[in-house]
């Protein structure tokens, strides 16, 4: 567990800058067949909409996953993780054309925990379509 | 229909092994778009302190969902109706990352059954084991099930 960024370096408030992902049709069934989610929600918007949703939306595990980037491109060492939770709010609405959505998602650092463990919390903020669409995401990451 | 409170705390028999593959990693690793070698170069993995390639953070939900899904969620006797259910909140809480060669099991335990304005959330903690019965990482799921009576009514 080797993270780059070091402890004494970083301050509550520090940022970690937004970075944009897309995520098209193509990407979600990729990502089905990855993950073994097949929920067809995520493929096929007769049955999305049949089940109310506006249209296809993308896995909420694959914004889950986006989002780790974020943090563990920072941290250097994604064994630097030691919590990572999030809540779904609101779903990513992926549309039938070549551009897809767009996830925007950064981060910033809530809180020192442990000067011993050198170990902080991250909290991480996710929009698709300018609505916010992961609550409460925090990650605890131990740094170097 | 509320499901019934008396499955609170109860725990089904661990999975059998879910042999972690280098390549399935890689195929995880480029479908969430992540370049990051520590997913695909022994060597690069083996830099950082590690033993073999890792996988991303939430690789491991695959496992743990298959077998919430095959043990609690058609567990018959819960009544859980998935047609209904969405995915409301997850989180990880990790003794180390999940790594290439890792046999692993699945423990999974109800840890709580709400009813939320007519939505069933049922919450699901999976412990994942190595094969020397190792912590590496436990998996919490909250599971919403939208009431029946609201979609009807719309």
């Amino acid at each position: 567990m080797t993270a780059t960024v070091r402890y004494q370096d970083v301050e509550v408030g520090t940022e970690v800058p937004v970075r944009e992902f897309r995520v098209d049709r193509a990407g979600l069934v990729r990502y089905a067949g990855a993950s073994g989610d097949f929920n067809p929600i995520h493929w096929n918007e007769k049955f999305a909409k049949d089940v109310g949703l506006p249209d296809v939306i993308a896995h909420g595990m694959f914004t889950m996953a986006e989002a780790a980037r974020v943090v563990t491109d920072w941290t250097g060492d994604p064994g630097a993780l030691v919590e990572y939770g999030v809540r779904f709010t609101k779903p990513v609405v992926v549309p039938n054309d070549d551009k897809g959505a767009v996830i925007e998602i950064g981060a910033k650092v809530a809180a020192k925990l442990d000067d011993e463990a050198r170990t902080v919390r991250l909290d991480i903020t996710a929009t698709s379509g300018g609505k916010k669409v992961l609550g409460r995401a925090r990650a605890v990451v131990r740094l170097a | 229909m509320a499901l019934d409170q008396s499955f609170v705390g109860r725990s089904y028999p661990p999975t059998a092994p879910y042999e972690v593959g280098r390549e399935k990693i890689r195929e995880f690793a480029e479908a969430i778009g992540d370049t990051n070698p520590v997913y695909t170069d022994p060597e690069a993995a083996r830099a950082l302190g590690h033993p073999d390639v890792i996988a991303p953070p939430t690789f491991v939900f695959a496992i743990t969902f298959k077998a919430a899904g095959a043990q609690v969620v058609e567990d018959p006797a819960l009544g859980l109706d998935y047609s209904r259910v969405v995915h409301g909140d997850q989180q990880f809480a990790y003794t180390r990352p999940v790594r290439a060669g890792d046999r692993l099991r699945v423990t999974s335990t109800i840890d709580s059954i709400k009813s939320l304005a007519g939505n069933d959330v049922l919450s699901v903690r999976g412990e994942v084991h190595d094969e020397a019965g190792e912590h590496v990482v436990t998996s919490f799921t909250t599971l919403v099930a939208r009431a029946a009576e609201a979609e009807e009514s719309r």
